[in-house]
């Protein structure tokens, strides 16, 4: 279990790093955290020819406020947000979520940018930051873009960036006073990867009614259905109701995880709705 | 034992252990932490598929040196396991695979790289063709199957099959109550934090092969390395050093230990072969894995006449040298009836060879799968009778008015009092209160279930026992030396090893308890045979007992010796001192072992001139008196919160009453019955390696091998009764492996419990929320008169 040779380089800055990703055709490859990076190349799963380490990089590293939103760069690491809990009004779920990552020595190192990059189905990121209507930032050879938090993954392991593309950052909307939210996993035993996962944000105030499930064979699913009738209610919908929405979104599921699923939702509709 | 002794720092007492200061610094030596000079690392190409004819291994061109397939690994033989049982097929085990590979991640090439990444990158180059044959991924399936055979020159697919029968038909004749169940325990493996490690080299100046291993049983490791590879005992070192935990996956001889040592034969220069985590969940994936169809008879309040049980144990595809995949059923099936007293039984144990890595003994090896199916059909019974499960259990364990007690298997249980464990057991987990909190319901809508278990645990069986199974070794007679050092502490050595179990501590604390030296002057070696007197090692709960025992008569020797001389100095009569705290003590004065040490080392015009000549040093051997084992026994209860939506449970509330006799230092007790009980716990809810029908391992890292953790090993409250064996030195009781045996049975009995009004039962280690939600949603559908 030892990694197949690769060259290891560290960029100054983001414009050399997206050039070297642009330099290795596909065979290069970003490392942030080494999370989820440093099992695969161990177990060989992932072979790239280059390791751009982009651990280092100031410029991925900033939190900052926005106004009416919080700008977090990809490299900040999941225990920097948990810390920030207090310190980031309108971003509580964000400080939540991250101390629900794994455990501290992973989350010590784990980046927002690695998580959304590598795209696991089961991942927190994804999901809360679908649920919270976040932006990502994405810088390439070309230039920047920006695509929707739900828009990145497209598949499992697989995102819309391509392969000189870094995430920059993410922004994400404050939530109003009057928001309301929830975010419920349900794993094997705490710091694993979650068997099923919910989060849901109504912020009536941005006029957001967002409602998704993950933990799923791809990216999670929004659950527009539920989303429109929670909002309008304020009330959580009955079992058969939840069971039948989870049985729409995700109709792969067999009975014992669909059963899972609608569990796990109800739990964070019930954070959201209860009084 | 007195109150002195408790506080001191004999028998019974509370001290630190010595090896802490070391492993606590982080400043242990392992294997991997050893570089010898011009040491290569070793790297396997393991087989990727479960079954197949190897059609092709070719090296990669310009590497051929560097890489060796069974056919270039000259002299060294197959391991074969004997074993007299009639109707026992041995498999034949070549260390690297032979024309077939049977397993996935059976070693197929070794590989010698500067690193271990090199040598791995030389693995990936060899090419492989194998033509894939069907795999036999279910012990059911493989049994029934004579067309597809593991080994071929077989006529099916069986290593054995017992059975036994003693009063049945009598039994369980006329019963009132008669329940029948299916209970399954899943493949997992051992996961010890340390996996096989091997360095050798050969050591010109002794002209020696001297091997470091991570080994429980280092000079059986020697016996075996001479008979496979043709070398004499004499020409071969085996050093066990610290060791990461060995629970049964290190007291065989690994295939992988005789490559490393053949390649260090061949070149005389190191080679090292570290197992990593993958290679340990993929290839040894090799215990626990027991199906059992048990039927118990009973009358109307429960009391057992008879008991009938089917058992198939997944053996895997070899049988390990020198326990053999037959001391799983062997055990199985004689410890089935547990502490129980009926009179009926009957029995067929089928140990069935199948594509996965050969099974071996795990710590209670056995027990954990009986107790579990024991414990659920007691439970059941119960049920039908309409009782408390724990009056049930209490009616049927054999009286401490019956002990000693010959079961129904004619096991001999040396004393206890089985049922006042039990109601200790029920005291302290508060049972009547959790009764009452049971019936209000909880707030938050889970359901409280409370779960008893309690097993009796054979240690230390020698001869007799070992012999019956007619395995290719025989424990008997155990080995231990004491020498007094010039200035007057002791040095005692052993044959067993402690990799865990504190044994540098409690052996000097026997050896306080005789000689009175102070514990700071005693130093224990062990795991390294040219230091240490033979034994078969450290296994089947034995150690304390056993090398204990020898420490003890080692001591006893001496102690006269010591005598004499010091009487002598004193210039008094013999029979006027006594040895005791480190000295001699005369009518009016003491001398301490220093001096007499001295006398005898550096100044022998002091001696009396018919000074014993054994000197201040001997090796004496130990046995109990009756060796058909000393039986620890426990019972475990635990009160459980499920959540029937998500299918988890929590436990509350766990308790273990143990019996371990004599207790030597009940610090170490107690840590060895924690860990014991966190590795049951594991049985219980997380560990296990599933397979694709394929044959192909689903688990390979801990992403998907779950192992309980901090946060799921609940604060364990441990109880003590003593009630020492008649038959061992100062009636200790071996208990290294009762923690791991009876968490599945309570945890499982307590998740019935609660969720009885639904008409829930689990019966399938682990109780992962999958299994509990299928069978909750079964209920359901039962109860809708539905099919589920
Ligand atoms: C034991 C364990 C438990 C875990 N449990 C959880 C959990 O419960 N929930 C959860 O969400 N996660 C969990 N993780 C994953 C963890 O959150 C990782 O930190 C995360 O998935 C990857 O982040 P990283 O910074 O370590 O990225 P790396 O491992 O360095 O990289 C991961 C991938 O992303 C790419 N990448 C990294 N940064 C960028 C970037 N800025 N732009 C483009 N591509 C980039 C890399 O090239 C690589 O392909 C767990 C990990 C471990 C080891």
């Amino acid at each position: 279990m030892k990694a197949a040779k690769f060259d290891y380089a560290r960029p100054r800055d983001l414009a050399e790093a997206t050039k070297l990703l642009a330099q290795g055709n596909g065979a290069a490859k970003a490392l942030a955290g080494g999370q989820s990076l440093g099992p695969m190349l161990n177990l060989r799963l992932a072979r790239p020819g280059l390791l751009v380490d982009i651990s280092r990089l100031e410029e991925l590293k900033a939190v900052s406020d926005g106004g009416d939103h919080w700008r977090i760069g990809a490299g900040v690491t999941h225990s920097r947000l948990e810390d920030a809990a207090g310190r980031m009004p309108g971003a509580e779920m964000i400080c939540l979520v991250a101390a629900g990552i794994a455990y501290r020595s992973v989350r010590n190192r784990g980046t927002i940018g690695g998580s959304l990059a590598h795209a696991d189905p089961a991942a927190d990121w994804p999901l809360a930051l679908a649920a919270l209507g976040a932006t990502v930032e994405i810088a390439g050879p070309k230039g920047k873009r920006r695509v929707a938090a739900q828009a990145l993954m497209s598949g499992a392991f697989t995102t819309a960036l391509d392969d000189a593309e870094l995430i920059a950052g993410v922004t994400v909307p404050k939530l109003s006073a009057k928001a309301r939210w929830g975010y419920y996993k349900f794993c094997i035993k705490p710091g694993e990867f979650p068997e099923a996962s919910a989060a849901v944000v109504f912020d009536s105030a941005r006029n957001a009614a967002r409602v998704f499930i993950g933990a799923l064979d791809g990216p999670p699913v929004a659950l527009s259905g539920i989303a429109v009738a929670v909002a309008a209610s304020g009330a959580l919908p009955g079992a058969a109701e939840i069971d039948a929405a989870v049985a729409r979104a995700a109709p792969s599921l067999d009975a014992v995880d669909r059963r899972l699923h609608a569990a796990v939702l109800s739990r964070a509709l019930q954070q959201a709705v209860a009084p | 034992m007195d109150a002195q002794n408790i506080a001191g720092e004999g028998i019974g007492a509370r001290v630190r252990r010595k090896e802490d200061a070391r492993h606590l610094r982080g400043r242990g030596s392992f294997v991997s932490d050893m570089v010898l000079p011009g040491q290569s690392e070793v790297a396997f190409l393991r087989s990727p598929v479960a079954h197949g004819r190897i059609r092709r291994v070719v090296k990669p061109k310009g590497h051929e040196s560097a890489i060796y397939l069974r056919a270039d690994l000259e002299g060294a033989k197959a391991i074969v396991t004997p074993l007299t049982i009639p109707g026992y097929k041995p498999s034949e085990h070549h260390p690297l695979a032979h024309e077939k590979v049977r397993f996935v991640g059976e070693p197929i090439a070794l590989c010698v790289g500067a690193t271990r990444a090199e040598a791995e990158d030389l693995a990936e180059r060899i090419e492989l063709e194998i033509d894939e044959l069907p795999a036999l991924v279910d012990a059911h399936a493989a049994r029934a199957n004579a067309e597809v055979r593991v080994h071929d020159h077989w006529s099916d697919n069986l290593f054995l099959t017992l059975n036994f029968e003693n009063g049945f038909a009598a039994g369980s004749a006329g019963a009132d109550i008669v329940v029948k169940r299916e209970v399954n325990l899943s493949r997992q493996a051992m996961v010890p934090m340390e996996g096989k490690a091997v360095l050798a080299h050969w050591d010109e100046r002794a002209d020696q092969l001297v091997v470091h291993s991570s080994t429980q049983v280092p000079h059986i490791i020697r016996v075996g390395l001479a008979q496979f590879l043709g070398l004499g005992e004499g020409q071969i070192r085996i050093v066990s050093p610290d060791v990461g935990g060995g629970f049964g996956y290190k007291c065989v001889l690994q295939p992988e230990e005789l490559c490393v040592a053949w390649l260090a034969i061949r070149h005389r220069r190191p080679f090292r072969y570290i197992e990593d985590r993958r290679e340990h969940l993929v290839a040894g994936a090799n215990a626990r894995q027991h199906h059992y169809r048990i039927t118990a008879y009973a009358d109307r309040a429960g009391r057992l006449k008879a008991v009938d049980a089917e058992i198939s144990i997944d053996g895997g595809a070899y049988s390990a040298w020198p326990f053999t995949v037959g001391l799983e059923p062997g055990q199985a099936t004689g410890n089935l009836p547990g502490p129980y007293d009926f009179r009926g039984y009957r029995c067929k144990t089928h140990c069935v060879a199948t594509n996965k890595p050969g099974f071996l003994p795990y710590r209670g090896v056995a027990r954990t799968g009986v107790c579990f199916a024991m414990e659920l059909v007691i439970d059941a019974v119960a049920r039908a009778a309409g009782r408390e499960p724990w009056q049930v259990r209490h009616d049927n364990l054999v009286p401490a008015t019956a002990m000693p007690y010959d079961n129904v298997t004619r096991k001999h249980y040396d004393s206890g009092d089985y049922p006042k464990s039990l109601l200790t057991a029920k005291e302290k987990i508060g049972f009547d209160a959790w009764r009452e909190r049971q019936k209000r319901g909880e707030a938050d809508g889970r359901r409280i279930g409370i779960g008893f278990a309690t097993y009796c645990e054979q240690s230390a069986h020698g001869v007799g026992v070992f012999s019956a199974w007619g395995l290719p070794m025989i424990p008997g007679y155990d080995n231990a030396t004491v020498r007094v050092t010039p200035d007057g502490g002791l040095e005692l050595s052993a044959g067993v090893h402690s990799h865990g179990q504190g044994m540098e501590t409690t052996l000097a604390q026997i050896a306080h308890q005789v000689l009175g030296v102070e514990l700071g002057k005693i130093r224990v070696v062990l795991g390294d045979t040219a230091l240490t007197p033979f034994s078969t090692g450290t296994y089947a709960s034995r150690s304390i007992v056993m090398a204990g025992g020898a420490v003890a008569n080692a001591c006893k020797t001496l102690a006269p010796r010591l005598a004499a001389i010091g009487a002598h100095l004193m210039q008094c009569a013999v029979n006027t001192v006594r040895v005791e705290n480190g000295q001699v003590a005369g009518p009016l004065r003491a001398v301490a072992f220093r001096d007499i040490a001295e006398a005898f080392y550096m100044r022998p015009e002091r001696l009396p001139p018919d000074v014993d000549p054994g000197g201040l040093e001997a090796t004496v051997a130990f046995k109990p008196k009756v060796d058909t084992g000393a039986f620890s026994y426990a019972s475990h209860a635990a009160v459980v919160a499920v959540n029937t939506a998500l299918g988890q449970v929590e436990i509350l509330d766990y308790v273990i009453v143990a019996d371990c006799g004599t207790q030597v230092n009940p610090m170490v007790v107690e840590g060895q019955t924690l860990g014991g009980a966190a590795q049951g716990l594991g049985t219980a809810l997380y560990e296990e390696t599933p397979y694709d029908a394929n044959g192909q391992p689903l688990a390979s890292t801990f992403a998907d091998y779950m192992l309980p953790g901090a946060n799921e090993v609940p604060a364990i409250r441990i109880f003590h009764t003593q009630t020492p064996s008649p038959y061992t030195e100062y009636g200790i009781k071996g208990m290294g492996e009762g923690g791991a045996i009876a968490p599945p049975a309570v945890i499982f009995n307590a998740v019935n419990d609660a969720l009885k009004d639904l008409g829930v039962e689990v019966s399938e280690t682990p109780l992962t929320p999958r299994r509990l939600l299928t069978a909750i949603a079964a209920a359901e559908a039962r109860r809708e008169g539905t099919k589920p």
